[in-house]
């Protein structure tokens, strides 16, 4: 029975109609999935991995037009019966989707919402679905499983909400399991865990896992089989072992060799002589960031007794999970936020404390680059406007000079000048974090501060954003505060980092002190976790992981 | 068949965008405004809804004499409301008097006659008097929305960009007027201050029609405040001014707009209400509810004295409420366009060169 397939998909295409057109999503896709198997499909944005696996059960708007053959056990689901579908949905094939708080209903207890699942697939009393519930949420290794169940998906971690969510995947012991993006919110040390409880869990219940994600780390410590997508298309399709080593196809190539991976870049010299230290761009000094009480939400004090130097021409990397106080830092560090007690320089200028008017000629020395390329320009402004505005606010220049300013700082991010009159939603991400990168260089800035540039964009675009970043850093010579929660991005970046845990700075020094011998635990955990494109060293670190647990 | 035709793909999406390409397909080059206007005129009802207003504005306007200081601007119809030609009673159904003329049968063809709609009980041409009656109302309409969504803006985006102290002092505010019944007080301020005319009445209407309003845009402001190109412009050297008028404030004129069209087609409806219950315009002022007021004891015996005020306050007010809900769909993100099988099996196919 090893043998037979669970999932046999074969010719299947995805069209979505736009504006009277059939646009391919994907392209004649062929894959077989046995039990106890794990397929991934690995694309970048807009390759069509995600919607192929909502259309494989029918879960497409109704834009879309599905074509060819998908057989779940045998059964066919495209064009199937409501009924039919209805049958295998949850029973069958189980989802679990990138984002838990939105995947789960937020008025219903977890364990509500499994024997919900339970109830609708089995002829089974409540009592003995409860008992079920409680056995699954035993089986993630929820914490205190009888308190647990009666928890709202609010009051569970983000990790904890991925495995109620698959706790309530698993309840019909489906034969295939759909995970799209199982860990693409949830930071390195937790994505460890649950992919190690994924693992766990498939084969004990001998369940198929199609596995989506952008993410080569991830897909090296699951995947048996590999198919790799773009614009719809599978470009190629083997074992794990034969695409990580041996890749056939440019792109899969490509895609491999953008993956940053952690001490594999070249040592990166400091700007100054570590004896004769010039005066730091920016200094913290015991900072503390307390986000003062609301209502009945208590204070909280994101940043305890944080101190901190950047000088001329270095670029510090600032690393910690989510909720460390990491992005709390870059904002107080440009007066965002302020600050409630220890002192934060610019080129010698005191922030805390200032009124707006020497703010505001502080900032003249500083820039910013904001994680969200959809969120961090106006929508309702041409681009140009929005690179020209510090230049314009600044009374530097307006007019043919503003222009001319500004397209020379387009120039600068490698985007065509004809861009100035475009508006945000007409580019790309990556495209929008270059408009993000010239608008922070507009007036020269003595320090920048990039907030998690790159965590949204692939890793073909973050790899060509990390060279500009490099290049511009080498021609301008700028200090810069590069915030973020993947080490191996500030590994290639960064010439000193900075580690920091729950507010708290952990470790500092230099990068590859840090990276070769950190002396703190926490910083230890961070880089052990960090998924690394290659099966066999995964396994490796897997291995010694589960060592290190036990 | 692309009535209620919608937009596929969310606004989020498209803003999101590059990463979805296909949805991006659409809006290529395109600026938010004229999106929105694609997405406007896709809206079938809409369109028709704002051709058939524009044209009752035109006729209603131009019908009558209008005085504008000393200038007098003359209508192209012959009666005017001051004039009391002699009552019509030949060819009335059943002895009553001044029936209309306006004939639009098939076999005798399609006449006018001199009082289409008819006459009152003194004579006066009932067309004249309709005319004159829309125009009350649509000028109480205008003037409500534009005093309405005034205050309405102004409290909110304040409220909703300062927060803290100043946002609790003008929500209570809000609370208050909301909880005054409008009826009631408008009663009370109409008979107190008498005959103070329309213009009056709307202004009164539009001081206590901004509430809803505030609380939207207040609403818009904390949630826009909080996006990152807020900061950006912070970080640019922006000032509070700056950033309400330039960088929030455009963002959601959107749903600005929307209110405003909805609460203009709710004060057609209150001003008609209103001045039926004889507490907004008096006579000899006439409006639309007036008319029927003023005729309701007549219902059995002439009931075109009350087809056409009714069929006036129904067009502008659908028509409004039409316009709302097309603007609505266009700047809402979350709609999404039907599809039929007509649209399915007509759809080129179009491979995705190379990209």
């Amino acid at each position: 029975m090893s043998t037979e397939k669970v999932l046999e998909i074969s010719d299947f295409n995805v069209d979505f109609w736009v504006d009277g057109v059939w646009y391919p999503a994907v392209i004649d896709m062929n894959l077989g999935l046995a039990a106890g198997k794990v397929t991934a499909i690995v694309g970048e944005s807009g390759s069509g991995k995600s919607t192929t696996a909502l259309g494989l059960m029918s879960l497409l708007a109704s834009n879309a037009r599905i074509n060819g053959s998908v057989k779940v056990k045998g059964e066919e689901m495209v064009n199937a019966k409501s009924a039919i579908l209805h049958k295998f949905r949850g029973r069958e094939v189980a989802y679990i989707f990138q984002e838990p708080m939105t995947a789960l209903n937020p008025l219903y207890t977890i364990g509500f919402q499994i024997v919900e699942t339970l109830r609708n697939h089995f002829d089974m009393g409540p009592k003995e679905a409860q008992k079920r519930a409680l056995e699954l949420i035993t089986m993630v290794d929820l914490p205190e499983p009888e308190k647990s169940i009666n928890k709202y998906p609010h009051q569970l971690s983000g990790g904890q909400r991925q495995r109620a969510m698959i706790a309530q995947a698993l309840a019909c012991d489906p034969a295939l399991l759909i995970a799209d993006e199982p860990t693409t919110a949830l930071d390195v040390t937790v994505q460890a865990e649950i992919l190690d409880l994924m693992r766990g869990l498939k084969d004990k219940l001998n369940s198929a896992i199609l596995l989506i994600t952008h993410d080569m780390g991830v897909v090296a410590d699951m995947a048996d089989e590999i198919l790799v997508m773009k614009d719809g298309i599978t470009v190629e399709h083997g074992t794990a072992d034969q695409i990580f080593n041996k890749p056939r196809h440019p792109y899969t190539q490509q895609l491999l060799s953008a993956v940053p991976k952690l001490g594999s870049s070249v040592k990166r010299v400091l700007a100054y002589r570590a004896d004769a230290k010039p005066a730091p761009v920016l200094k913290l000094t015991d900072v503390t960031i307390e986000y003062p009480k609301r209502g009945r939400v208590p204070a909280f004090t994101a940043v305890k007794n944080f101190s901190l130097e950047i000088y001329p021409g270095e670029i510090v990397g600032l690393v910690g999970e989510s909720g460390s106080g990491k992005t709390t830092v870059g904002r107080a560090a440009i007066g965002l936020l302020p600050v409630k007690a220890g002192s934060i320089e610019i080129v010698g200028n005191e922030i805390a404390g200032a009124n707006q008017a020497q703010l505001s000629a502080i900032r003249r020395h500083t820039g910013i680059v904001f994680q969200d390329p959809a969120s961090s320009l106006n929508p309702r402004l041409p681009i140009g406007e929005s690179i020209g505005e510090p230049i314009y606010l600044a009374k530097i220049a307006k007019g043919a000079d503003l222009a001319r300013m500004v397209e020379e700082l387009l120039d600068q991010v490698e985007l065509p000048r004809s861009y100035r009159n475009r508006y945000p939603h007409e580019l790309s991400g990556g495209q929008r974090q270059r408009v993000g990168i010239a608008r922070a260089l507009a007036l020269t800035p003595d320090l920048l501060i990039a907030d998690e540039p790159t965590s949204a964009l692939d890793v073909s675009v973050q790899s060509r954003f990390l060279d500009l970043l490099t290049e511009l850093q080498e021609k301008l010579k700028f200090a810069c505060l590069f915030i973020s929660h993947d080490l191996a991005v500030v590994d290639i970046l960064a010439h000193r980092i900075a580690v920091m845990q729950n507010g708290l700075l952990v470790e500092a020094g230099d990068r590859d002190d840090i990276l070769q011998r950190p002396q703190n635990d926490y910083t230890r955990r961070l880089i052990s976790a960090v998924p690394v494109p290659d099966p066999a060293e995964q396994r490796i670190r897997r291995e010694a992981r589960l060592a290190a647990k036990n | 068949m692309k009535l209620f035709g919608r937009r596929e793909k969310p606004i989020g999406e498209i803003l999101s965008g590059g990463e979805s390409a296909i949805a991006n397909k659409e809006v290529e080059g395109l600026s938010l405004g004229q999106i929105v206007r694609r997405r406007f005129f896709r809206h079938r009802a809409a369109v028709i809804a704002l051709f058939v207003l524009f044209s009752v504005i035109v006729f209603v306007m131009s019908a009558l004499d209008t005085k504008i200081g000393p200038l007098r601007i003359p209508g192209w119809w012959r009666w005017t409301v001051e004039d009391i030609p002699e009552l019509r009673f030949e060819d009335c159904p059943g002895g009553t008097i001044g029936c209309p003329t306006l004939s639009v049968n098939p076999f005798s063809g399609f006449g006018l006659g001199t009082h289409p709609f008819g006459q009152d009980d003194i004579g006066r041409d009932y067309f004249a008097l309709v005319m004159n009656g829309a125009r009350r109302s649509l000028m109480i309409m205008f003037i409500i929305g534009i005093v309405a969504g005034f205050i309405g803006v102004v409290v909110g985006s304040i409220s909703g960009f300062y927060g803290g102290i100043i946002d609790a002092i003008l929500m209570r505010l809000v609370d208050f007027i909301q909880t005054v019944p409008i009826i009631l007080i408008a009663a009370v301020i109409g008979k107190a201050s008498g005959r103070v005319g329309p213009v009056f009445l709307a202004l009164f209407l539009g001081l206590l029609g901004w509430t809803g309003l505030a609380r939207l845009v207040r609403a818009q402001f904390l949630s826009l405040r909080e996006l990152e190109f807020v900061d950006a412009a912070r970080v640019a050297g922006a000032s509070n001014a700056r950033i309400a008028f330039k960088h929030i404030l455009p963002n959601a004129v959107g749903q600005i707009i929307v209110t405003v069209t909805l609460i203009m087609a709710g004060a057609i409806l209150t001003e008609t209400a209103l001045s039926y219950l004889g507490f907004g315009v008096v006579a000899p002022d006439v409006s639309l509810g007036l008319l029927i007021s003023e005729f309701q004891t007549s219902f059995t015996t002439r009931p075109w004295l009350f087809w056409w005020p009714g069929f006036f306050i129904i067009t502008i007010a659908l028509c409004v409420n039409f316009i709302g809900d097309g603007l609505r769909d266009a700047f809402d993100p979350r709609q999404r366009r039907r599809i039929t099988k007509k649209d399915r099996l007509k759809a080129k196919f179009e491979v995705k060169a190379g990209a």
